[in-house]
């Protein structure tokens, strides 16, 4: 006669949980800030055509890291979920929030009913109007909502990142200088990324209905500039590590 | 309203009207209304739209009446819609169902881009147009018949390309121009008379506005400019950089100078000589 196994679920959901932080940190990570001109979303992706960073709908973008597949499937479905929406109302009435809820439901609803959990972060971001501020909405694995309204972290190692871009944000700052801080932040003091390593991605007031747009590889290398050589994530302690033309471009974020 | 996963086989892919339809299949079917031809209560119609080659691209102007037989159902009606950023399409035919094809086919467009990650070819544009006209086609046998006429860049050939649709969904390529509505025959063929390969900018303009003149000229259900109350017919064009949708002020100012030129006896006179 076999007896099942009893296994708490405290241990159950310990191990999922385990297994969904496994598979999400053996991905690169993916900053999104807002800036003076809406949201900057920055990915560590080197591939040109399979997109972490995508457009939802008019002022929602969505992103996405761990497993593709996986993320992939919940932003198609987001697209569904808008366009639907939109067709059977009005388009002002799709937003972020009732989305990032339904992500979040079905996050949790797989987590503690399914064998494998999704080994996904997602962010859902909404380009404020009329007003009203940016929201990013930040959804782990297990459907645990955070609502953000300066910046959000995605993927492995998040802490460090974190603390890199609370370190070098600045209110209303500029593309160029969010987009240097936020790459350095991705890259660490001992790595330098380069525009073909990236993907990026604005939803910025200014692009008409649609606020979606990707920057693409000459616009990347313009914006990062002279700064790519001197790592701007800001503060450490020695400064000016390489003088030179990207002193003045590095100046407003070094400040500490 | 849950997250709307499928299972692969279910999977309705990049297509919106598929979406909708398997929405739909969860509600009981609307009553179904059968009446005979002719039978349908009056509904508005939309009346002459017309699109041309030029230079750089195409252009589509529609005028803005809607007719309900005999009456003017509405005098600022707009018959020409973006499609997607590089696409145009306009209706003639009941309004109603024409306004509701545009704005599935407009959605159609963009989900599928977002879901694919890149924009439908013109043919694909085209062709889906098509199948939303035939899948209307028994409304049409009913009397509701929508005909719409498409437009766009063709980003690959890099030229302007025009298709009308006939009720069945049948689409054809036009080779430099086309006019449908109530007034499309006029239309047409003033246009016939002013085209030209190469048309510049201001003289595609120019040759649309004056089409729609002529078409009111002779087709009571087509609007011509309403000067008292400054309504005139959309005009836009859709060129490599994408739809643009002319200014009132610049329809007006065609308009106002062909007005002139006709007053002054330069035109082609009336009362039928």
């Amino acid at each position: 006669m076999t007896m099942p196994f009893y296994v708490a679920p405290e241990q159950v959901m310990k191990d999922r949980a385990e297994y969904a932080q496994k598979g999400i940190a053996r991905g690169r990570s993916l900053v999104a800030c807002v800036y003076a001109d809406g949201i900057l979303i920055v990915a560590e992706n080197p591939s040109r055509s399979l997109h972490k960073v995508s457009e939802i709908y008019d002022r929602i973008a969505f992103a996405g890291v761990g497993k593709y597949n996986e993320f992939d499937q919940l932003r198609v479905s987001g697209v569904r979920h808008a366009d639907t929406k939109g067709f059977a109302f009005s388009r002002e009435d799709v937003d972020a929030r009732s989305l990032a809820n339904l992500y979040a439901q079905y996050l949790g609803q797989v987590f503690t009913h399914e064998m494998k959990p999704l080994e996904v972060e997602i962010l859902v971001a909404e380009l404020g109007v009329d007003g009203k501020p940016e929201q990013l909405y930040h959804i782990a694995y297990e459907g645990t909502i955070t609502d953000e309204d300066r910046f959000a972290v995605l993927g492995g190692e998040t802490e460090t990142i974190s603390d890199r871009v609370a370190e070098a944000y600045r209110l209303d700052w500029a593309l160029d200088a969010a987009l240097r801080a936020t790459v350095g932040a991705l890259a660490g003091p001992d790595r330098t990324l380069e525009p073909g390593d990236l993907e990026v991605a604005v939803l910025a007031r200014g692009n008409g209905r649609r606020a979606f747009r990707r920057l693409g590889y000459d616009e990347l290398g313009e914006l990062l500039g002279g700064g790519r050589k001197t790592s701007p994530r800001g503060s450490r302690s020695t400064g000016t590590a390489s003088a030179g033309p990207s002193d003045s471009d590095g100046g407003p974020l070094r400040s500490e | 309203m849950g997250l709307p996963l499928f299972p692969p086989g279910d999977d309705p892919g990049p297509s919106f009207a598929a979406l909708i339809r398997l929405g739909d299949s969860n509600r009981p079917a609307p009553a179904r209304v059968d009446v005979g031809r002719g039978a349908v209560p009056s509904v508005a119609h939309g009346t002459t739209v017309v699109a041309m080659r030029f230079a750089d691209g195409v252009v589509m102007a529609g005028d803005r009446r809607a007719t309900e037989g005999n009456i003017i159902a509405h005098r600022a009606m707009e018959k020409v819609f973006p499609a997607d950023r590089h696409s145009a399409v306009a209706i003639a035919g009941a309004a109603g169902p024409a306004v509701e094809m545009v704005k599935l086919f407009q959605t159609q467009l963009e989900h599928y881009e977002k879901v694919e990650g890149v924009a439908l070819s013109l043919e694909g544009k085209a062709n889906q147009l098509g199948q939303m006209v035939r899948d209307h086609l028994p409304m049409a046998m009913q009397g509701l018949v929508v005909v719409p006429l498409f437009c766009g860049f063709d980003l690959r050939t890099t030229e302007g390309r025009i298709f009308t649709y006939d009720v069945t969904g049948g689409h054809f390529e036009e080779a430099d121009y086309a006019a449908t509505g109530s007034g499309g025959r006029d239309a047409r063929t003033t246009i016939k008379l002013g085209w030209k390969p190469g048309l510049g900018r201001d003289d595609g303009i120019e040759l649309a506005v004056r089409a729609l003149y002529e078409a009111a000229d002779e087709d009571s259900a087509t609007g011509g400019p309403d000067l008292v109350r400054g309504i005139f017919p959309v005009v836009a064009t859709v060129t490599a950089s994408g739809y643009a949708r002319l200014d009132d002020a610049e329809v007006a100012q065609s308009f106002t100078s062909l007005v002139q030129r006709r007053s002054l006896g330069g035109g082609t006179g009336g009362g039928g000589s």
